[in-house]
């Protein structure tokens, strides 16, 4: 994992200097509300319906014990003692208050953390595959590139007041897509050309939101290299030219929409022809000082499938429907990828406490060389788990109530802070999920639908990523009322699609009879192994239209 | 005239008049003593001021550098516009001018102009800055600084730090 030198030590001690200075200046009255606004949104921090919010960064969702240790400690002395795992691989506070805030960042900054542009209009934290580096189809280990991406966007200074906000993923496996790279600003597929060169297959204007789309592909191979120059020309040509008149139309993609993607392109290579050889061109000398920061963990000579697995397995059917759901296989022989839910039935998705947070690092220490990663499916990993130790770490994970095994299933659902916490939303989306994991209690059925993501946002802008559930649902507001509305058929994977709105919305009590309905439709057509996606593609909307409006 | 603050946070005094775009109808009426005008209305003017000391301009934020960029050694200064410190275009404006298209003079930055923004306009190759009237100028020098490091090359250095760090 990325370790900070002489010089990301000396920035971020004056980011926090200069967040406090601006904090001083903003209660004392010498800097005006919109003012302070853009400022404290980039250190992380919103104002929001009950309480500040303030967003700290996990970069690229990686995190080590000590760190995941001072988060616990934060929660407990600025906060309520529990925290969020977002759908960005971050970690959210929900109550601090705004004059603490230079405080929790210098104690952040003490294990080289922060909340820098976690918000606001720039270029926020890069994210990709939490299974990077510890899976096996993968073309090289993105989280370098991730690194490289954040120091060129940090604190960069003609991008601190884009049109609107930025993100970029990168995703580095062969076959699959966990890091939805088609539905951000910028996407970033590693791959090979057919001359054995490293490079990048670059998407633009992918996004959620008002308006969601999937990202098309404006170059097809930009070598390892060029990588800042590009991404440089890509920021230039929307600093410059997206709009600024409408916050609804600001995102790069209705600027990709209204040049074309071939129009966009152009501009970009001929903004990018005058950099491309300028001293922000990548060295080799770069690449590799990143790179062995990403160095192996001390893995063990091992086999797969060990005796202890094997005999565990057969033993117990608990602990083999973990093992199939929420393990995942490792490049390593004799070692597995762990997920470990935060769903369980009953609390919100992604919150989790002070004393669990400690009991992850402890676990993290004991299990996964000290480290665990984020997912943006606000689960956390375990990347570098060895089999003859599964066991015990699943009795250890049970009691902590991360031993749910429904990775991937309809019960692991995304599901945004909404109503309850957000000022933004306009209806709750806690409630929804809790009344669909209650009424789906069922481990047989629920692992007989197979893997359906069902995704909950509480309001059109969509942190729940609703347009990208097989299932989405979103929160609407109908004359004073929460209603919810709909989709399905979203893809946030390789083949990346946009879910279809259903139909007229429903009443918050009777969602899960709704779901009820889709999910007969889908267990009565499908054929045999069919997944959710594959049945919905060949029978169409309308089969669970009528259903559900019969 | 206003205070201006300098690249190395001195406070001066300046004596540089913005005029504003004419009305339609109207024409260019140039003040007492050295005036920074319309971009568009210099390169229409420009044989009468192309050899002024005396004559800069002024450009919004969403004005193409190739307007001027044939002109750059007959301007002393150009001045941009920031007509909301939140609107970012003016920095792009001024790396170009500066990186792309080699502008060696006096770079202004005018407008909503507020302390927290001034080192990104450093780095971004402005050299003086016009303070909105209601902020402490005493403040500028400190703001110019908040950090002694940066990642990036940008107008004020074409070394980024993954090159430095190589050094």
């Amino acid at each position: 994992m990325y370790v900070y030198d002489e010089y990301d030590r000396q920035m971020l001690a004056e980011r926090v200097a200069q967040f406090r200075n601006q904090t001083d200046r903003y209660l004392a009255g010498e800097l005006e509300e919109g003012e302070f606004l853009p400022l404290r949104l980039q250190n992380g921090l919103y104002v929001q319906r009950f309480a500040p919010m303030l967003r700290i960064c996990v970069p690229y969702g990686m995190m080590r014990s000590e760190q995941i240790r001072r988060l616990a400690r934060i929660t407990r002395d600025y906060d309520k003692g529990y925290a969020h795992f977002t759908t960005r691989q971050n970690v959210q506070l929900n109550w601090p208050a705004v004059e603490d805030v230079p405080d929790i960042l210098a104690e952040l900054a003490e294990v080289e953390m922060h909340a820098n542009q976690t918000s606001g209009n720039c270029i926020r934290n890069t994210t990709t595959d939490q299974f990077a580096a510890a899976q096996s189809d993968e073309i090289i280990d993105p989280r370098p590139y991730c690194e490289i991406i954040r120091q060129w966007s940090t604190f960069h200074p003609e991008f601190a007041f884009l049109p609107r906000k930025f993100k970029v993923a990168v995703n580095a496996s062969r076959n699959v897509d966990r890091a939805a790279v088609q539905v951000h600003d910028i996407g970033l597929e590693m791959l090979y050309n057919e001359h054995g060169e490293l490079g990048f297959c670059v998407h633009v204007g992918g996004g959620l939101g008002r308006t969601p789309m999937v990202g098309p592909v404006i170059r097809e191979f930009l070598p390892e290299k060029d990588l800042l120059t590009y991404l440089e020309a890509i920021l230039r040509v929307y600093n410059r030219y997206g709009r600024r008149d409408n916050k609804y139309k600001a995102r790069i993609k209705i600027l990709v929409k209204a040049l074309t993607p071939e129009g966009f392109a152009e501009k970009v290579e001929a903004e990018w022809s005058q950099t491309k050889n300028s001293p922000t061109r990548l060295t080799q000398d770069a690449v590799d000082h990143i790179k062995s920061h990403f160095t192996e963990p001390g893995y063990a000579d091992l086999q797969d499938d060990p005796q202890e697995l094997v005999s565990a397995r057969a033993d117990s059917k608990g602990f083999d429907n973990w093992v199939r759901r929420n393990v995942n296989s490792h490049k390593k022989p004799g070692y597995s990828i762990v997920t470990l839910t935060m769903k369980k039935t009953g609390v919100p998705p992604g919150d989790i406490s002070d004393r669990q947070l400690e009991q992850i690092a402890d676990l993290a220490d004991r299990y996964s060389f000290g480290e665990a990663r984020v997912t943006h499916q606000q689960n956390v990993v375990f990347a570098d788990v060895r089999q003859d130790r599964l066991l015990e770490l699943w009795e250890a994970l049970k009691p902590l109530g991360f031993a749910t095994a429904n990775l991937n299933m309809l019960t692991d659902m995304i599901c945004c802070p909404g109503g309850d916490y957000c000022s933004l939303a306009n209806a709750k989306s806690i409630p929804v999920a809790e009344a669909i994991q209650r009424r789906f209690d069922n481990q047989d059925y629920v692992y007989d639908l197979g893997e359906i993501d069902l995704n909950i946002s509480g309001c059109m802008n969509a942190c729940g990523h609703h347009h990208v559930g097989h299932i989405g649902v979103l929160g609407v507001d109908k004359k004073g009322q929460e209603f919810y509305q709909i989709s399905l058929g979203g893809s946030s994977e390789r083949d990346a699609s946009i879910g279809k709105i259903l139909g007229p919305s429903f009443a918050r009590e009777e969602m899960p009879d709704v779901i009820q309905k889709i999910l007969d439709v889908y267990v009565e057509t499908r054929t045999e192994e069919e997944p959710f996606l594959d049945t919905y593609r060949r029978i169409g909307i309308s089969p669970f239209k009528e259903r559900v409006y019969a | 005239m206003p205070d201006i603050i300098t690249r190395d946070g001195e406070i001066k005094k300046d004596n540089w008049t913005l005029v504003p775009r004419p009305e339609e109808g109207e024409s260019l009426d140039l003040p007492e003593g050295p005036a920074l005008i319309p971009a568009d209305l210099w390169v229409a003017g420009k044989e009468h001021y192309q050899d002024r000391e005396d004559i800069g301009i002024w450009m919004e934020s969403h004005d193409e550098p190739e307007l001027v960029a044939d002109y750059l050694d007959a301007l002393p200064i150009i001045a941009i516009n920031f007509p909301k410190f939140t609107d970012g275009r003016g920095y792009s404006l001024a790396r170009l001018l500066r990186e792309r298209y080699g502008y060696r003079n006096e770079l202004r930055a005018v407008g909503d102009v507020l302390l927290d923004q001034l080192q990104f306009m450093k780095r971004c190759g402005f050299d003086s800055y016009v303070l909105r009237p209601d902020k402490d100028i005493e403040l500028a020098a400190h703001c110019l600084n908040f950090f002694s490091q940066t990642y990036q090359a940008a107008g004020d250095t074409d070394q980024p730090l993954f090159r430095r760090r190589a050094s």
